[in-house]
C-alpha cells in the first residue's frame, strides 16, 4: 500500500475531511454566485451539492461516511430556523399589517403546492408510494421527512424532492416575479418561502431582507399547515 | 455564545412542548414562536426594541446563521446519490411535477397575497 493511499483511507473515514470539503465547496460556490451578481441560475447550493456528490461518486465514498462529517452543518438547521424569530420581530409591524393576506395566501398556496404536484405526477404514472414521498415537497426538509415517514413514504426520497423543489423555486422566483411585474417584496418573499421553504428563504434573504422575513414566515406557516393537510389529502384522495 | 444558547434553548423548549402536547408542529418552528413571544415580552418591558435587535448579540448571531442558510441544506441535498435508482425510473415525471407545481404555487400564492392586500385597502 502506497503512502498517499494509506493517508487517503485514513482521511476519507474521518468526519473532518467531509466537513472541510463541504465548507470549502460552499465558499467556492458562493464566490462564483457573488461574481455572477447573484444570478438565479448560479445557485450556490446547487453548485455545492453537484460538486460534493460528484466527488463522493468518483471516490466511491458512501453517503453514510460523508454524513458523519456533514452532520455538524446539518444540525444547525434547527437553530437557524429559530433564528428567523429575529427578522420576524424586527419587522413585526409590517407582519401584523399583512396578517390577512398571509393567511389567505397560505391556505391557497399550501393546498396548491400539494395538489398540483400529486396531480401532475399521478398523470405521468408515478406509483402510490413515490407520490406519498412527493406530497410534502414544499415543506422544510426535517418536517417533510417526518410527514412522509408517518404515511409510509421514503424519508430519504422526500429529502431529495424537497431540496429539488427548493432549488427550482430559488432559481425560478426572480425571473418569474419580474416577468409578472410584481414589485411587492413582502408578497414575493411569502410566495417563495411557501413554495420552496428554507432554500427559497435563503434566496429571498440574498435579494431583500423584507422578502427574506416573509419567506421565513411562509416557511413556518406552511410547515404547520402541511403537517395537517398532507395526511388528509393522502388518505382521502390517493 | 449566550446568543447561540438562546437559540438552542428555544429549540429544545419547542421540541419538549411539541412532544408533550403531541402537536404536529416541528420543534424548531415552535422554538421560533417561543423566541418571538419572548422578544415581544422583553420589548414590552423596554429591554429591547425591534429597531435595535440587529445590534444585539442575538441579532448578530441570528443574522450570521441566516446569511449562510444555504450551506445547511448541503448534507441533505447530497443524499441524492442514494436515490439514483428511483430517480432513473421516475426522475423525468418527478422533475416535471416539481417544476409545474412550484411555478403554479408561486403564482397562486403571490396573487392571493396581493389580491387580499388590495381588497383590504
Amino acid at each position: 500500500m502506497t503512502a498517499p493511499f494509506a493517508l487517503w483511507t485514513y482521511l476519507a473515514a474521518t468526519p473532518l475531511l467531509w466537513l472541510t470539503v463541504t465548507v470549502l465547496a460552499w465558499i467556492a460556490a458562493d464566490a462564483l454566485a457573488q461574481a455572477s451578481g447573484r444570478h438565479p441560475l448560479v445557485n450556490p447550493l446547487m453548485l455545492t451539492v453537484a460538486a460534493v456528490a460528484a466527488l463522493l461518486l468518483v471516490t466511491g465514498t458512501p453517503y453514510g461516511t460523508y454524513f458523519a462529517g456533514a452532520q455538524f452543518v446539518h444540525f444547525l438547521l434547527g437553530p437557524a430556523t429559530v433564528a428567523i424569530a429575529v427578522p420576524l420581530f424586527r419587522n413585526w409591524p409590517l407582519v401584523v399589517r399583512h396578517a390577512l393576506p398571509m393567511l389567505a395566501a397560505l391556505l391557497a398556496g399550501g393546498l396548491t403546492a400539494i395538489a398540483s404536484a400529486l396531480a401532475v405526477a399521478a398523470a405521468m404514472g408515478v406509483p402510490h408510494d413515490v407520490l406519498v414521498a412527493l406530497a410534502p415537497k414544499s415543506v422544510t426538509a426535517g418536517i417533510a421527512m417526518g410527514i412522509s415517514e408517518g404515511l409510509g413514504g421514503a424519508p430519504a426520497l422526500t429529502a431529495v424532492l424537497v431540496i429539488a423543489t427548493g432549488l427550482i423555486g430559488a432559481v425560478m422566483v426572480t425571473p418569474l416575479m419580474n416577468a409578472l411585474g410584481i414589485r411587492d417584496y413582502a408578497a414575493r418573499g411569502f410566495a417563495v418561502g411557501l413554495a420552496s421553504h428554507g432554500i427559497g428563504t435563503a434566496r429571498a434573504f440574498s435579494v431583500d431582507p423584507v422578502a427574506g422575513t416573509f419567506a421565513g414566515i411562509a416557511m413556518g406557516l406552511n410547515a404547520l399547515l402541511s403537517a395537517v393537510l398532507v395526511p388528509l389529502i393522502v388518505r382521502w384522495v390517493l | 455564545m449566550r446568543a447561540f444558547a438562546v437559540l438552542l434553548v428555544c429549540q429544545l423548549a419547542g421540541e419538549v412542548l411539541g412532544r408533550a402536547l403531541a402537536l404536529p408542529v416541528p420543534g424548531p418552528v415552535l422554538g421560533l414562536v417561543l423566541l418571538v413571544v419572548g422578544l415581544g415580552w422583553a420589548a414590552r418591558r423596554g429591554w429591547i426594541s425591534p429597531a435595535g435587535i440587529e445590534a444585539t448579540a442575538l441579532g448578530r448571531t441570528a443574522g450570521g446563521l441566516l446569511a449562510v442558510l444555504g450551506i445547511l441544506f448541503v448534507p441533505a441535498g447530497v443524499g441524492i446519490i442514494q436515490q439514483f435508482g428511483l430517480l432513473g425510473q421516475y426522475g423525468l415525471a418527478l422533475l416535471v411535477a416539481l417544476v409545474v407545481s412550484t411555478a403554479v404555487t408561486l403564482i397562486v400564492t403571490v396573487y392571493v397575497f396581493l389580491g387580499v392586500s388590495r381588497w383590504l385597502r
